[in-house]
């Protein structure tokens, strides 16, 4: 009775003196009994599961497991047509434009990344609880992540923090520039590093050594030698990691989440997907994607060719370095080394073929999810492995000097591999070093952008503009059509 | 007071003392149709008092002299007439009607006399909507009122129409207002107003319907239910009518010889085995017969009115039936109504008005409109095969996965839903005087609805997309609950009950007055509340026992554990608040100047854009009425101007707030973790759509006889409510994910409407009155959201291109396509084309370059171009009422003419059955160069083209009548006022050039208006009726 009283007396007022106030209780109508997104956030759950959210964007990453590689030397887009993912062919070909659906992805879905991040740190205020500054944590992590993808891809992109954005707001946002995204990202590494567990609680959560260890990498891709040296130094002396002894066993599932992992996008084969919606998958679809076409035969399932390491990249490996075979596989030579070849069949196709498929992320029988399994592979991306941490490490030292200790990284990493030591004297033994033991992994494009080599190596690279790739043409005009193109598009 | 009364007495009592030889003049106060009016106010001259006459038209009044006396006989809407006895003691009157500009119009909150409207308003009788025997009001106004498009979403029992007031302005939600006394009706809730309970329906076209503010934009229709009439004496009316309805129409399809003959062909030419050994199979199946069937309708009307000195009262009760040509009762709808309208002095000053009308409609439905339904089926199968294999089993045709037997399909539909609907309002009237009321009233409107839909294990073939079986012996597929638990799905039922409750409370105050004879103002101020809730519960059972519909509830299911079963629901809660004023100033009558300011605030907005200030203005000049107007036969002219701005509010509840509907899915410890994710992103700037309005009219009488009025209007709609691709940044790209509803894009229509009314009264025995319109709007997209081409809209054929787009600088729903050119003859005139056409073959469709680039792309959109649109050029409407003595006849022709249709009912599909027209298929050099060849090879044929697009124009002859009524005298001594009969029939002829079922093809979404995937046609119908008042 007194609610009805009450609501008389409200709509009273709001008529009769046209009281803003009144009005303005009166038409807030909540939505009955639902959770929404205005009245989330009222336990400890409510973060936890808006955090799962932010992780889900990660698996996104795939993409640049392909870009990354099909940008550079080390491989072409291949599938089942030059139809076929035509912005992959295009990158390939160094001829990419503003028209390019797997580039308008890599906007969309890390967007979506830091809008679910951005989620949780706009209501970090609303309750307290043991266990918050950890969700914080993680979600600065996350967000950094996303912003680092942009940055890597697009340069200077808009910088949106700790709130969502309304429709009339997103056309007035510009981009900012690449610094103070950088800023962002760095400031937002270190504040996660200082909270995050050095072991994470459950496997796949962000920790303090994969904090860190990107950390380190933005300053890298900076220049800032100095602090990316500080910084992998204090990962390396934490004593979290070691490399594992067999390279070769480094990408299958049964050896996910060891030693040597610092940060691992989590796949799962438990639930099946379409092509219809790559980002709604929980498998990964780089895996199946890059599998060998229609493949019949012992120990590889059968994909879609994507992705396909070339000769040069096969050649540049010594014959004698067992990561070569690691990292790729020359197919007929596999198939005349089975017992029956005559009865293993593949297909070509129509998008390139190389005879070289990724030897890492492959489908292999008995790392197949669920239907479809093209789409549903368990297998996780590595995104931060301790040997990249530790290339890295030289890398900064050496650029300040330190060269006993790049070498001694160096040698660190092939003595695992069973290669001999090497004398480093140059920079580039360091660079060439990261491509024998990181291709195939979506590192190569950026690295040879960032260590400014891309020019020799990529054909049809023109320096100036294919640092960066171009911001969709559309996503310019959905913004409101204030943005600059990037350079040179 | 008690002192006047007293005073009152001794005069009459000393009136019967001078007067002791008392005269009486009797007689019938007739209209000019010849019909007895009641309600005339009978008077003598010089006098206050008078007497009304009866429900016949009878009066009686006491005079005190035979000769000098002058009698007055006034009635609304009537001409005053003035009569000296000159000692007569029986005198009978004609009275006429008013001219039209004496007429009274509601326009919101008021009325008004429409010499006195400065906007564009159109009132329409409660007897043209009755004649036209329908089950819907809509329908009934199909062609009745100028710059009112009404197309027919589905001609099945109970199917809705959509009602357009002055073109499509939106992308979304075109439907007008509806107010049924006061309460609002959605479209689909048409279904419980019975048209015979309708006494007049008002329309406010213009920028004056913004005394509705925000709800406004789409045009008001006001309608006015019956009510009795003071100091009358009850009056039992009954009507009633029965009839037989069949399909307008049946497709020339092919018959089995032509069919075998074409398919050999068509396997032939592709090097494949003949399908038919022998093609003499003469007709085959003509499924049409078997779909269609003759289906009854029925409608009974029973209702009393009257009144006393304070009180009016009219009650009725309605039946009404009717199966559909489709499915027969598969395809019912059926109602019940009983309407309560009482108004009383409760005192002098105030005065009750109470409305309750209670209605039970219940509908019946099968698959229509699109892909898999029935009439798409029926198109589309085999004449070759029967309907029942000789097991007595419906035959299969299992060539084709999607097209399944249509009289089995018929047969396992159970579509149910019934609403129950109680509408009242509760209007209290103070009047201060003659010039201020006061007016309170409370609307409220409840409706509860129930759905059932039951489905029984089928099974239509080998790999039919309408299975629910597992095989022919309708076995139940299984779940697999958990390792090893595998459970039968069964037959299901699925159960929804949803409760809706508006309650509308409004507060208003009238003033009128006219000072210094000249001056006339009016006022209007008032505030409405309007609170609607929703609420629904539903779920579904599974393994409901023997697969019968005898067990179709829930309660009946034998899931185990129930597992299976699952349950829904929702709520909702939408509230509006306005105020609003209204002033209008006359000086004479003759320059008439109006301002209306309504602010709205509404929960379906956005916090940063709740409240909204539509201002509207209008002004209008009776130029007959200066001295220097002196054109002899031009009776009357006004010139009206209005403009204003008005808004749209029709989108879902809770749009500005984002939803926790996206997916967070992540892995964690390799387990599956569910999280949550935003998918639709709140916009807080969400606002209504804001419609702008420009008012040109003119209303003249010519000749005493000749009514006409045209209006001139730019209607510009901004901000339509939209849910198109944004911006990366706003993050609703992620799995779940999909764009806020945010305001862009403009829509522009400009219009012309004529009306003219003739009337010819040629005394007692004949009268004619002709009503004629015609409308003309042009529609254009003006704006597209940012960084956006085009919005696709509905697709051609299974999994084909979309056909039909949202585009600036084109009609909404515009039709995009290839041009055509004919067809390949030879190959020889394919290798000399100056355009490559890739894959080209003789017998093939020739495509049109538009880009002129020498060849025609099928990779993307730059060889399409403009192909037409469901959008009418003209529309015409002709009323006719032509009374001779007794008879009467009566008709409505409706035209709609530059309309286009896609022809989407074909199955692109080798085995499927093709229109007639395929006998004329190309079949070498010169045969053809209309249609292509038949093939199975991949051809671009079937690629959306101006093959497939046709010209939609038509002409309805919608309702023809022929009445007879008894003579008065005669039925005078059985005690009946009157009794007509009469024969009617609907949709008795159709022209038209389009190929299928029924050219009058709407569609409730802008962008699939005109895309036939199978219309469910509109029923020819016979009927016979009776008209009885006592």
């Amino acid at each position: 009775m007194k609610l009805i009283q009450k609501t008389l007396i409200i709509t009273g007022l709001c008529v009769l003196s046209f009281s803003q106030t009144a009005c303005d209780k009166f038409l807030s109508v909540d939505p009955p009994y639902t959770q929404d997104v205005e009245n989330f956030f009222q336990t400890p759950e409510d973060y936890d599961r808006a955090l799962t959210g932010a992780y889900d964007m990660l698996q996104g990453s795939f993409l640049t497991l392909w870009l990354g590689e099909i940008a550079s030397d080390n491989a072409i887009a291949g599938g089942e047509s030059v139809n076929d993912s035509p912005g992959l062919h295009q990158i390939d070909g160094m001829v990419h434009g503003g028209v390019n659906n797997e580039l308008r992805n890599v906007l969309r879905w890390n967007y979506t990344g830091i809008t679910r991040a951005n989620y949780i740190l706009e209501n970090k205020d609303n309750i307290d609880f043991p266990g918050k500054a950890h969700i914080i944590a993680e979600a600065k992590f996350l967000r950094a992540y996303y912003y680092f993808e942009l940055v890597k891809y697009f340069g200077d992109v808009p910088l949106i923090i700790d709130r969502r954005i309304g429709i009339e707001e997103a056309l007035q946002i510009p981009r900012s520039p690449k610094t103070e995204v950088y800023a962002q990202i760095e400031q937002d590494l270190k504040d996660a590093a200082e909270v995050l567990n050095p072991v994470a609680s459950q496997k796949g959560r962000a920790t303090k050594g994969a904090a860190q260890s990107f950390l380190g990498k933005v300053y890298l891709y900076q220049n800032k030698f100095t602090e990316a040296a500080a910084t992998f130094d204090e990962v390396i002396a934490s004593g979290s990691y070691s490399l594992i002894p067999n390279y070769n066993q480094l990408f299958s599932v049964e050896n996910e989440n060891n030693s040597e992992t610092v940060f691992d996008v989590q796949y799962t084969g438990l639930e099946g997907g379409s092509y219809g919606c790559l980002i709604c998958l929980e498998g990964n679809a780089a895996v199946g994607f890059q599998g060998i076409r229609q493949y019949n035969g012992p120990i590889y399932g059968d994909g879609n060719s994507y992705n396909l390491p070339t000769q040069e990249l096969y050649d540049a490996f010594s014959s004698i370095d067992p990561r070569r075979n690691a990292t790729i596989l020359d197919i007929d030579a596999f198939i005349a080394s089975q017992p029956n070849p005559a009865s293993i069949t593949y297909a070509i196709g129509a998008g390139g073929h190389t005879g070289y498929y990724n030897n890492k992320y492959i489908k292999r029988q008995g790392e197949i999810g669920l239907p479809d399994n093209d789409l549903t592979s368990p297998v996780n991306y590595r995104v931060m492995r301790y040997a990249d941490v530790l290339l890295m490490a030289a890398e900064a030292h050496y650029q300040l000097g330190h060269t006993s200790t790049a070498q001694q990284l160096v040698n660190q990493i092939r003595g695992r591999a069973g290669v001999p030591g090497i004398n480093v004297n140059s920079i580039n033994v360091i660079y060439k070093e990261r491509r024998f033991e990181l291709s195939g992994e979506g590192l190569r494009f950026f690295d040879l952008v960032r260590t400014g080599q891309a020019a020799t190596y990529i054909n049809g690279f023109v320096v100036g503009k294919h640092e960066l790739f171009p911001i969709p043409q559309v996503e310019i005009d959905l913004a409101g059509g204030n943005w600059s193109q990037n350079p040179g598009y | 007071m008690i002192q006047k009364l007293f005073i009152q007495i001794l005069f009459i009592g000393f009136a019967g003392l001078a007067f002791s030889q008392e005269l009486f003049v009797s007689g019938m106060v007739k209209s000019d149709q010849d019909l007895g009016l009641p309600f005339v106010k009978v008077q003598v001259k010089g006098q206050n008092t008078g007497v009304t006459t009866d429900g016949t038209g009878f009066y009686r009044i006491k005079v005190s002299d035979s000769t000098n006396t002058v009698l007055t006989f006034s009635l609304i809407g009537y001409e005053k007439q003035e009569v000296q006895l000159n000692g007569r003691l029986s005198l009978d009157i004609t009275l006429m009607e008013l001219v039209n500009n004496q007429q009274e119009v509601v326009v919101g909150y008021g009325t008004s006399k429409s010499k006195e409207l400065t906007g564009a308003t159109t009132k329409i009788n409660g007897e043209n909507v009755e004649k036209m025997s329908v089950a819907r009001v809509d329908q009934a106004l199909q062609g009745q009122v100028a710059g009112v498009n009404i197309a027919t979403n589905s001609g099945s029992p109970g199917g809705s129409s959509n009602i357009r007031i002055r073109g499509l302005s939106t992308f979304g939600d075109n439907d007008p207002l509806i107010l049924v006394d006061g309460v609002v009706y959605d479209s689909e809730g048409l279904n419980a107003l019975n048209p015979s309970d309708i006494k007049s329906i008002n329309v406010l076209k213009d920028a004056t319907a913004g005394i509705y503010g925000v709800r406004a934009a789409n045009g008001v229709i006001i309608v006015e239910t019956k009510k009795g009439n003071v100091n009358s004496k009850p009056q039992i009316e009954y009507n009633g009518y029965w009839g037989q309805q069949q399909t307008s129409r049946k497709l020339d399809l092919l018959t089995a010889q032509e069919y075998a003959v074409i398919k050999n062909e068509m396997f032939g030419l592709s090097g494949q085995a003949l399908p038919f050994n022998n093609t003499n199979l003469g007709v085959g199946t003509p499924w049409q017969d078997s779909v269609f069937q003759t289906a009854p309708i029925q409608s009974h009307n029973l209702s009393i009115s009257g009144g006393t000195l304070n009180t009016r009262y009219s009650i009725a009760l309605g039946y009404f039936n009717q199966d559909g040509i489709v499915g027969g009762s598969k395809s019912n709808f059926s109602r019940y109504n009983a309407r309560m309208n009482l108004s009383t002095d409760m005192s002098p000053k105030l005065k009750l008005n109470t409305v309750l009308l209670y209605s039970n409609d219940s509908r019946s439905t099968l698959p229509e409109n699109g892909i898999g339904s029935v009439l798409y089926n029926t198109i589309n199968a085999f004449p070759t095969v029967p309907i029942r294999k000789p097991n007595g089993q419906f035959s299969y045709m299992e060539e084709v996965s999607d097209i399944i037997n249509p009289i089995a399909q018929m047969q396992n539909q159970y579509n149910w839903n019934t609403a129950n609907k109680l509408v009242g309002k509760e209007e209290f009237i103070y009047n201060f005087n003659e010039h201020l009321s006061f007016t309170n009233r409370i609307n409220y409107n409840v409706a509860f609805v129930d759905a059932k839909v039951f489905s029984p294990l089928v099974w239509y073939g080998e790999g039919k997309y309408a299975n629910t079986a597992i095989n022919d012996q309708l076995e139940s597929p299984t779940v697999e609950l958990a390792p090893g638990v595998e459970i039968n799905r069964g037959a299901a039922v699925y159960e929804e009950r949803s409760t809706f409750v508006d309650l509308t409370y409004e507060s208003f105050l009238n003033y009128e007055k006219t000072f210094a004879e000249n001056h006339k103002i009016k006022g209007t101020a008032g505030v409405s509340i309007f609170q609607r809730k929703g609420s629904s519960l539903s779920g579904t059972g599974f393994g409901i026992p023997n697969n019968s519909v005898a067990y179709a509830d829930i309660s009946a299911n034998t899931a185990q554990g129930g597992y299976l079963n699952n349950v829904g629901s929702w709520e909702f809660t939408e509230r509006l608040v306005s105020s609003f004023v209204r002033a209008e100033y006359s000086f004479k009558e003759k320059y008439l100047f109006s301002g209306i300011l309504r602010r709205d605030g509404s929960s379906k907005f956005g916090p940063n854009s709740r409240y909204g200030i539509f201002p509207t203005a209008a002004a209008g000049w009776v130029l007959s009425d200066e001295s220097f107007f002196k054109v002899k036969f031009i009776n009357y002219v006004k010139l009206r101007v209005s403009y204003g701005v008005s808004g749209n509010d029709q989108i879902p509840n809770f749009a500005y707030r984002g939803l926790l509907n996206g997916e967070g899915v992540y892995v964690f410890d390799d387990l599956i973790t569910q999280g949550v994710a935003i998918g639709r992103p709140s916009n807080p700037d969400l606002k209504w759509e804001t419609t702008r309005q420009l008012n040109i009219g003119a209303d003249f009488t010519f000749w005493k006889n000749l009514d006409f009025t045209t209006n001139y209007f730019i209607k510009n709609t901004f901000d339509l409510l939209f849910q198109p691709d944004v911006t990366a940044i706003i993050g609703s790209y992620g799995p779940g994910g999909y764009p806020p509803v945010i305001n862009a894009g403009n829509v522009s229509n400009k219009g012309l409407e004529l009306e003219f009314a003739y009337h010819i009264r040629k005394k007692k025995h004949f009268s004619t009155d002709l009503n004629f319109n015609v409308t003309t709007i042009t529609n254009k997209v003006t704006k597209v959201p940012n960084g956006v081409d085009y919005i696709p809209g509905a697709g051609f054929s299974v999994g084909g291109d979309v056909a039909t787009r949202f585009q600036e600088g084109y009609e909404i729903g515009y039709f995009f396509g290839y041009q055509t050119a004919g067809i390949f003859q030879t190959q020889a005139q394919i290798d000399a084309a100056s355009v490559v056409q890739e894959g080209a073959k003789p017998g093939d469709i020739i495509f049109v370059d538009q880009n002129g680039d020498g060849k025609i792309s099928f990779s993307d959109d730059s060889d399409k171009t403009y192909l037409g649109s469901a959008i009418p050029d003209f529309t015409f409407g002709f009323n006719f009422n032509v009374r001779f003595k007794a008879f009467d006849l009566s008709g409505m022709i409706y035209s709609a003419i530059g309309q286009e249709i896609i022809r989407n009912y074909e199955r692109q599909q080798p085995y499927a059955n093709q229109l007639g027209y395929m006998v004329d298929r190309w079949t070498g050099p010169g045969s053809t160069n209309e249609n292509p060849r038949v093939t199975t090879e991949a051809t671009r044929n079937n690629l959306f083209s101006s093959y497939y697009v046709e010209d939609g124009s038509f002409a309805r002859l919608k309702n023809i009548q022929i009445g007879y009524s008894f003579p008065a005298p005669k039925l005078k001594k059985i005690k009946v006022d009157s009794f007509r009969i009469y024969v009617s029939a609907n949709n008795l002829i159709t022209l038209t050039r389009y190929q299928g079922f029924d050219p009058d093809l709407g569609s409730s979404s802008a962008l699939s208006a005109g895309v036939d995937y199978g219309f469910y046609p509109q029923a020819k119908t016979f009927m016979g009726g009776i008209q009885l008042k006592f």
